[in-house]
């Protein structure tokens, strides 16, 4: 039985873009803009809309019991049908009939009051996401002790720790009985422990027949955890299908991506009205006339932004993650004054540290070494080529690094062993 | 099992259905509002008690002993500020806390689905309870000042109601408008705080009564009507109070209210957008 059904869903944004004198849409700007057209003749400082699609035309359908997994760059359109499908906002286009009831968890505690006890939030948070009085009741005990949160119930949870408050959170929805689950990287969140303890509950859900999609990065965790899988770009569905067939469609979508990109002007590049990303390039130091990078090859990552601030601190925050989400490190560099313009950096990978596989990198611009401005996700994708000598074993070597670190061995004494 | 259907402009047919599932959200809600209000507070709830209490001293300190408004009318001053306050007290945090209702809650707006307007509805919760606890304290003080009420009093949940919608109208607009713009905030301050002067709050309608403008400034205040409805039921022989002089008053809040939610709705789904 197909519990979800869709048929061509579209969602349009509208895009104001600015040229010559008008400015924007506050209630001043506004106002004055509308006054100075009552003076003047309308001339081309209007504001021009562009149509913005962030999903068109998509349809699919989803069977009873499915776990599915939604897979895309950013972008792609995932939180747009998160949202649509949990009623946040309308399709523009379209139609989706839903056999169910809906819980969907956007995050972890949704609608938490911090003054509130425990006991309280657990109500509160519990009618925003559709529970009934009675059933909240029914696995109050269940909740509490899968938090662990028993002697802090008649605390407020400002004074809960974090991992308190995601624990108590995560617990609540984990006991929403809904025919149909959707869940937005809520596993982003808390320790290896906690997200193996979400995989585990949401695995139970799915055997008692409920239909879950999950939205995430995580390439490892989709591919435990669903039965299926969407691949989503650029606001349309690519594929759907059986997991380890999208997913496998997936990887080599991105493994096209180039070993540069670059903008020409701050107005079509990514970013947001303080800083825009010009460039990002891989610069392989090439040994022995290779083609491609392997392990021995040490490489430079170079990064161009476009700042658009005067007068900050800013520091670059990288992010070498594993295709599948995992973080292999996360460097930053120093924090520096900056004015407008143009900032430079450079991060230099050693040669023979990473292992072979495809590696994504993602930074974010920070202020005050604390504030993240703006997070370039999967910025520039790249592939490590395998390289080995001295070896006859050629299955694929495990870990994420290949670090050649010294590990001598030799013969100590001679002794007949009998 | 459920059916939804997600399709634009669904909601739209659906709203007051939805509006009447989503019920219990709205007590827990209000439940929320109240508990939140008098947490590590000592006295708790004594507070809605305290609060009219202290406002009514200083202003019968300010207008009566040292003003010395002129009191046209039979009624000691102390009574006519004492029911204007308590009144006056319920619309001005009504429309404060409705118009604070949706940026209050941004976070509920972006995360989950319910109608909207559940927001603004539970917000009232608050000045509600204040407003019953201010009246219980009222009705004794009215009683030893040789003015017990009569079954008039009946009649207050309708003058109530008025109020409510008067209220529920205006802090509409401005939570729709707060949205996007978050000027509309620093008006309601204002808007209260002159409100509380325009409308015969502090001092007799009979002041006013016979001045030459009196007759507009009755039809532009629906306010005016509803605070001397409310004298009416409260004040045995009070004369002031014509039952005609209301309507008006419920003529403008049907259109005002109507407009309000319409308004509500057209920006409703917008409301993620922009918060």
């Amino acid at each position: 039985m197909a519990v979800i059904e869709a048929e061509n869903i579209s969602k349009k944004y509208i895009i104001d873009h600015i040229k010559g004198n008008a400015k924007g849409n506050t209630l001043r700007e506004i106002i004055t803009d509308n006054l100075k057209n009552l003076f003047t003749k309308k001339e081309d400082d209007e504001v021009s809309h562009e149509d913005f699609w962030a999903l068109k035309g998509v349809s699919f359908k989803i069977e009873q019991g499915d776990r599915v997994g939604i897979i895309g760059s950013n972008g792609a359109g995932k939180s747009t049908l998160l949202k649509i499908l949990s009623r946040i906002t309308e399709p523009t286009e379209g139609k989706i009939s839903i056999k169910g009831r809906v819980a969907s968890l956007l995050e972890v505690g949704t609608g938490f009051h911090p003054e509130l006890s425990g006991r309280e939030n657990i109500f509160l948070n519990g009618a925003i996401l559709g529970m009934k009085r009675q059933e909240i009741k029914q696995h109050f005990d269940a909740i509490v002790d899968f938090a662990g949160v028993e002697k802090f119930l008649d605390t407020p949870v400002k004074r809960y720790s974090s991992g308190m408050y995601v624990r108590l959170g995560f617990a609540i929805s984990a006991h929403l009985e809904p025919e149909i689950m959707v869940v937005d990287e809520v596993l982003a969140v808390g320790d290896a422990e906690f997200q193996r303890k979400c995989l585990g509950k949401m695995k139970d859900a799915s055997t008692s027949g409920r239909t879950i999609l999950f939205v995430s990065h995580n390439l490892t965790a989709v591919q435990g955890l669903c039965n299926k899988a969407m691949f989503m770009q650029k606001g349309q569905l690519i594929e759907m299908g059986e997991t380890n067939h999208v997913l496998a469609t997936y990887l080599s979508h991105v493994q096209k991506t180039a070993l540069e990109s670059w903008w020409l002007t701050p107005e079509e590049a990514p970013g947001n009205d303080k800083v825009r990303l010009k460039s990002i390039k891989l610069i392989p130091e090439y040994l022995h006339n290779q083609k491609h990078i392997d392990v021995r090859t040490p490489f430079k990552v170079q990064i161009e932004v476009w700042n658009m601030m005067d007068n900050v601190n800013l520091n670059l925050s990288l992010h070498l993650n594993s295709l599948t989400g995992e973080c292999i490190f996360n460097i930053g560099t120093e924090s520096k004054p900056f004015e407008k313009g143009i900032i430079h950096a450079e991060c230099e990978i050693p040669a023979d540290f990473l292992n072979d596989g495809s590696y994504s990198i993602s930074f974010m611009v920070v202020k005050d070494t604390s504030n993240a401005i703006y997070n370039f996700e999967e910025a520039l994708i790249f592939e490590i080529e395998d390289y080995r000598e001295g070896t006859s074993w050629y299955g694929k070597w495990p870990g994420y690094v290949r670090p050649k670190i010294n590990f001598p061995i030799a013969q100590l004494e001679l002794e007949s062993i009998s | 099992m459920q059916e939804t259907v997600i399709e634009a402009g669904r909601s739209e047919k659906y709203y007051w259905q939805d509006l009447w599932r989503f019920k219990e959200l709205l007590f827990i809600l209000a439940l929320r509002d109240i508990t939140v209000k008098y947490k590590q507070t000592f006295v708790g709830v004594a507070w809605a008690i305290f609060r009219p209490v202290l406002t009514v001293a200083v202003f019968v300190f300010a207008f009566d002993k040292v003003a010395k408004i002129e009191n046209k009318s039979d009624i000691p001053l102390q009574i006519i500020i004492f029911t204007g306050v308590i009144f006056w007290n319920f619309f001005a945090t009504s429309f404060q806390q409705v118009s604070n209702s949706i940026t209050g809650n941004a976070n509920l707006v972006s995360k989950v689905y319910f109608p909207r307007l559940l927001m603004p509805l539970s917000s009232v919760a608050v000045p509600l309870l204040d407003f019953i606890v201010g009246f219980i304290v009222m009705v004794p003080f009215l009683m030893y000042k040789g003015y017990p009420p009569t079954l008039n009093i009946i009649f207050v949940p309708f003058f109530l109601v008025l109020s409510f919608f008067a209220a529920f109208s205006l802090g509409v607009i401005f939570a729709s408008l707060n949205v996007q713009f978050r000027d509309f905030q620093q008006l309601v301050p204002l808007i209260v705080q002159y409100g509380f002067f325009v409308c015969p709050i502090a001092y007799p309608i009979a002041t006013i009564q016979e001045l030459s403008w009196y007759p507009i400034y009755q039809w532009i205040n629906p306010l005016a009507g509803i605070i001397e409805g409310f004298r009416w039921c409260l004040i045995p022989n009070y004369q002031y109070f014509q039952w005609d002089t209301i309507i008006p008053s419920i003529i403008f809040i049907t259109i005002t209210t109507t407009l309000s939610v319409i308004f509500f709705r057209k920006r409703e789904n917008s409301f993620v957008d922009y918060i």
